[in-house]
């Protein structure tokens, strides 16, 4: 286990630090912290503030259905005649959202950014493995970015059939207007997607594998890097499953194969297909689409892991469950997948197989979950803002998280499948847990970053408004779900059955609003501390992890000398027999000294 | 209107930040201009803590108060309908204390051990009782849930032939539904889209030549005699469509190439459905909403006045209709059944010649 690759032999590295021009250093950079602040940017800043604003359109439309809106008419021009949003685009932004949201936001934009920043610098790395695969990574990402938003532009408009793509209706352009191409643009965006993010991911599996410092065997890595790895993993495994699906889809659509099409009649005529199966799509689809949710939760819990230990000045509770929560998470998550099928004609008795897999990975989630609280349970907490975060993490995973059963178990399932319940329940579980991640990191890992801080206060309102209108939004929600309301739907107001929901919509609607108006403060704190905030110290939150022995000033290689040592694993907070509440890792141990974990 | 509104929204967001902020700068006058958590901070976020439980627990409560009697918990009108809510019931039981107890200890520590300068935390790596202990007590509660959940299940979906269930196809397209009855012999005649002529109104493409097709009897407004089995098959000729039948607790996604199914039994019939006290209070509260829109709803072309109906929806994305893409379920007795069927026209007699 304590395999370590000495890169000793690099240290001459920042001794000739080579001269950079400003193309090498801020675009087509090999550097790692620079590829984390590339993705930050593009994945988390922009797409997350154009995913955000969709989302607030949805939900201004579901609330106020076909009433002229200025902000329709200024943002979507011609689909919004008079303002009055057009029920096609409305299944685009539903459908575009969610694409930018759960791949761009919260895979490339989370992962690129924390597994590039943290992976190096917690391990005691020089750079990733390879810099220019990492580099490649990234451009390719911010290509698949370009052409997603391109899709805005086409006549037909940009895909529409849910984030999920089902065929026939994705396949089909007669089906409707998203499918033509919008479609091909969607599909060619996420192959190239895929790309980057299993160049990604494998530079992350190597450099875990083969870059630790010396004594950094994996039972002393931090959290984050378990999560990181593993999370690198799945992505391995699960996301070529996708482009498969996506490469045979394009077949299907462009060269008249029949993967998934067969006996369709559509504006009169009937298709040629013969032989083929939706059903087969979507189990190629679920076979990435349900690792993708812990794709994009297990980076956010391993942030939340390292997090909540620094600030609550205790070690975490249970290291070894931990990290085996999440491998047992990592396995389950790839034999779930059917869960999302349970009526899709799918044969019943898989539908029992998946229901008891499904609540197995209950489980190792509980786990977890118990494991943050006890680490919180006499602690020293310094309550900053990624604390709170980290905090508001736990407690949006275990409200969403509980749900989960209701949606995993196949009876029950049967009435509140593809309704508002199942929008509440992974909103929650993963979209605002995942977010909250986000947040917690930036604000954390800023000064490591940028050299500066952010504002708290800020950050403390940015918080709190933010969480009061997470549960606003979301809770509710799941009561209009049990109503039986269909998701999707362009407007309610052909069912006066659901007429009693329509207060809360508009409730959900105003939380809705508010708390996306609240990230604009987080925005403004981001950007203006990166120029004003007050200057950093070394190691401002007094934690043990490697990342803030290293020096902020811009440098190939990390360390300037030497890379430091490790002598124990990250959470020796309060450790009896220590003078300071934090021993960081590079620090060797005392004569005598044990370490006190099992 | 909403413009206005949005404006006067964003102005108080506004001004509410802009307050916020002022507070959380007052309250640290005296201490350094230090971006890290100080004992002031801890204590008033450790109070928010405290503030945000009671949040939590404030819109649980007003979401059963306003929203409770909304949900689809109760008067099932099938036979299986009572023991999938049961279930639903006995899940949420469990789900709304763990999520009490939980979300009480997480905020209620975040508040208790908030931090103050010279205290010093507990370390406290490991304890393998307590990691056994919340393992095992998940494994036992979700390993109930899962027995029952698969009784249920199986219960639902394995339909017995022995019950002689009326055979009914439902019939998905971009944007309706139509039913299929098999007629006297209740056996559907063979279909494929590539049949459908529609010169010939033949428009689920039934084949014309299956002697079982003769006596086929296609609808628009689905009627079940109450206490019958029932036998859906579910065809598709575009693309994926749902039948969601939410007061029948069921559900089955409509798949072009190929036929699913899913059966149950109607146990309450539209008249007794209308005459339910939850039911009567649902509808009274819709139509003294629907009073206060009336003008925009008698623009739009709707009847004002609400009354209640079985539903089967479309409940998959399916394109730009899909919001309106409904069909009315009428369950009856079986005299008012037989006497409907007797006024269809059977498939034979329905083509064009």
């Amino acid at each position: 286990m304590s395999a370590t690759v000495d890169t000793h032999g690099h240290d001459d590295h920042d001794v000739h630090h080579h001269k950079e021009t400003f193309v090498t250093k801020y675009i087509f950079s090999q550097d790692h912290k620079m590829i984390a602040k590339q993705y930050l940017i593009t994945g988390v800043l922009i797409m997350g503030i154009i995913g955000i604003f969709m989302s607030l359109m949805i939900r201004m439309q579901i609330a106020w259905p076909e009433q002229a809106n200025i902000v329709f008419e200024t943002f979507l021009g011609k689909w919004a005649p008079g303002g009055v949003m057009d029920a096609d685009i409305y299944l685009a932004l539903v459908t575009i959202h969610g694409t930018i949201m759960v791949f761009f936001v919260l895979t490339a934009g989370l992962s690129g950014t924390f597994s590039n920043l943290l992976i190096p610098l917690q391990i005691g790395a020089r750079d990733m493995a390879s810099g220019f695969l990492n580099m490649v990574s990234y451009w390719l990402f911010f290509l698949s970015c370009v052409i997603m938003i391109m899709s805005f532009f086409v006549e037909a408009g940009p895909a529409a059939a849910g984030w999920t793509i089902y065929p026939p209706l994705s396949a089909l352009p007669m089906a409707q207007g998203g499918s033509g191409m919008g479609m091909t643009l969607w599909l060619v965006s996420m192959a190239i997607f895929i790309a980057s993010s299993l160049l990604g991911s494998l530079n992350y599996i190597v450099t875990v594998i083969n870059l630790r410092t010396k004594g950094m065997s994996m039972t002393r890595l931090p959290l984050t890097i378990w999560a990181f790895f593993v999370t690198a993993i799945i992505g391995v495994i699960s996301f070529p499953v996708l482009l498969s699906a996506a490469l045979l889809l394009i077949m299907d659509r462009s060269f008249g194969t029949s993967f998934f099409l067969s006996d369709i009649f559509i504006q009169g005529e009937v298709l040629h297909y013969q032989g083929g199966s939706p059903v087969l799509f979507e189990h190629l689809f679920w076979f990435l689409g349900h690792p993708e949710v812990y794709i994009v939760l297990l980076p956010a819990l391993g942030i939340t892991s390292e997090i909540i230990a620094t600030n609550s000045r205790k070690p975490i509770f249970g290291y070894r469950a931990m990290v085996a929560s999440i491998l047992a998470i990592a396995f389950l998550s790839t034999i779930v997948w059917g869960h999302h099928m349970f009526i899709s004609g799918m044969n019943p008795f898989l539908g029992s197989v998946f229901t008891f897999t499904t609540l197995l990975i209950a489980i190792p989630s509980a786990v977890k979950a118990f494991n943050y609280i006890t680490t919180l349970w006499k602690g020293n907490l310094q309550l900053n803002p990624a604390m709170l975060f980290s905090i508001g993490l736990v407690s949006t995973f275990i409200t969403g998280g509980l749900t989960g059963i209701v949606l995993g178990d196949s009876a029950l399932d049967i009435n509140v499948h593809d309704t508002y319940f199942v929008v509440a329940h992974f909103h929650l579980v993963m979209g605002i847990s995942a977010l909250y991640g986000v947040f917690a990191g930036v604000y954390h890992w800023f000064p490591r970053m940028f050299g500066r801080m952010m504002n708290k206060n800020l950050g403390y309102v940015h918080f709190w408004v933010t969480a009061i209108c997470a549960y606003g939004v979301f809770f509710p929600m799941h009561f209009i779900g049990m109503a039986g309301l269909p998701r999707r739907y362009y407007t309610n107001s052909n069912f006066p059955l659901f007429d009693d929901t329509t207060n809360a919509q508009v409730v959900i609607t105003s939380f809705a609003i508010v708390g996306g108006l609240v990230q604009l403060v987080f925005l403004y704190n981001f950007i203006s501390s990166i120029f004003y905030g007050k200057k950093a110290e070394m190691n401002p939150w007094r934690s043990n992890t490697l990342e803030w022995t290293a020096p902020v000033k811009h440098m190939h290689g990390n360390w300037p000398g030497a890379i430091p040592h490790v002598y124990r694993w990250s959470y020796d907070y309060s450790k009896p027999g220590h003078e300071e509440d934090f021993v960081p890792q590079n620090v060797p141990m005392k004569e005598g000294e044990e370490e006190l974990h099992h | 209107m909403t413009a206005l509104l949005t404006i006067i929204i964003v102005l108080f967001v506004a001004i509410a930040l802009w307050q916020m902020v002022k507070i959380f700068d007052l309250a640290q006058v005296s201490t350094s201009n230090s971006q890290v958590a100080n004992d002031k901070d801890n204590k008033i976020n450790g109070y928010l803590m405290m503030g945000f439980l009671i949040f939590i627990y404030a819109i649980t409560i007003a979401s059963f108060w306003y929203l409770g009697d909304l949900p689809l918990v109760s008067n099932s009108a099938s036979e299986h309908g009572s023991g999938l809510d049961n279930l639903m019931i006995i899940t949420m039981i469990v789900i709304f204390f763990v999520q009490t107890v939980t979300q009480f200890l997480l905020h209620y520590f975040a508040y208790k051990y908030r931090g103050e300068k010279g205290k010093k935390a507990l370390f406290y790596a490991d304890n393998n009782t307590l990691e056994f202990v919340w393992t095992i007590i998940p494994v036992i509660v979700l390993a109930g849930l899962i027995i029952y959940g698969l009784f249920t299940w199986n219960d639902i979906m394995n339909i017995d032939k022995d019950d002689d269930p009326m055979v009914v196809e439902l019939y998905a397209q971009q944007f309706n539904w139509k039913a299929r009855y098999g007629g006297d012999d209740n056996v559907l005649g063979k279909a494929n889209v590539r049949l459908i002529d529609l010169d010939r109104a033949n428009i689920l493409g039934v084949d014309e030549d299956d002697p079982n097709a003769q006596d086929d009897v296609i609808v628009t407004e689905l009627h079940l005699p109450v206490g019958k089995p029932v036998l859906f098959k579910m065809r598709s000729q575009d693309v994926l469509h749902s039948a969601y039948m939410p007061h029948f607790r069921a559900q089955m996604n409509c798949v072009p190439g190929m036929v699913t199914q899913f059966g149950f039994t109607p146990t309450v019939t539209t008249a007794e459905m209308r005459q339910n006290p939850d039911i009567q209070e649902k509808v009274a509260n819709i139509n003294e909403l629907r009073r206060e829109r009336q003008a925009e709803i008698e623009e739009a072309g709707q009847d004002l006045i609400y009354e209640f109906d079985y539903l089967l929806l479309c409940n998959k994305i399916c394109g730009k209709s899909h919001y309106n893409m409904q069909m009315k379920i009428i369950v009856e007795t079986q005299e008012e059944f037989d006497a409907w069927m007797a006024e269809q026209k059977m498939f034979a007699n329905s083509l064009n010649k």
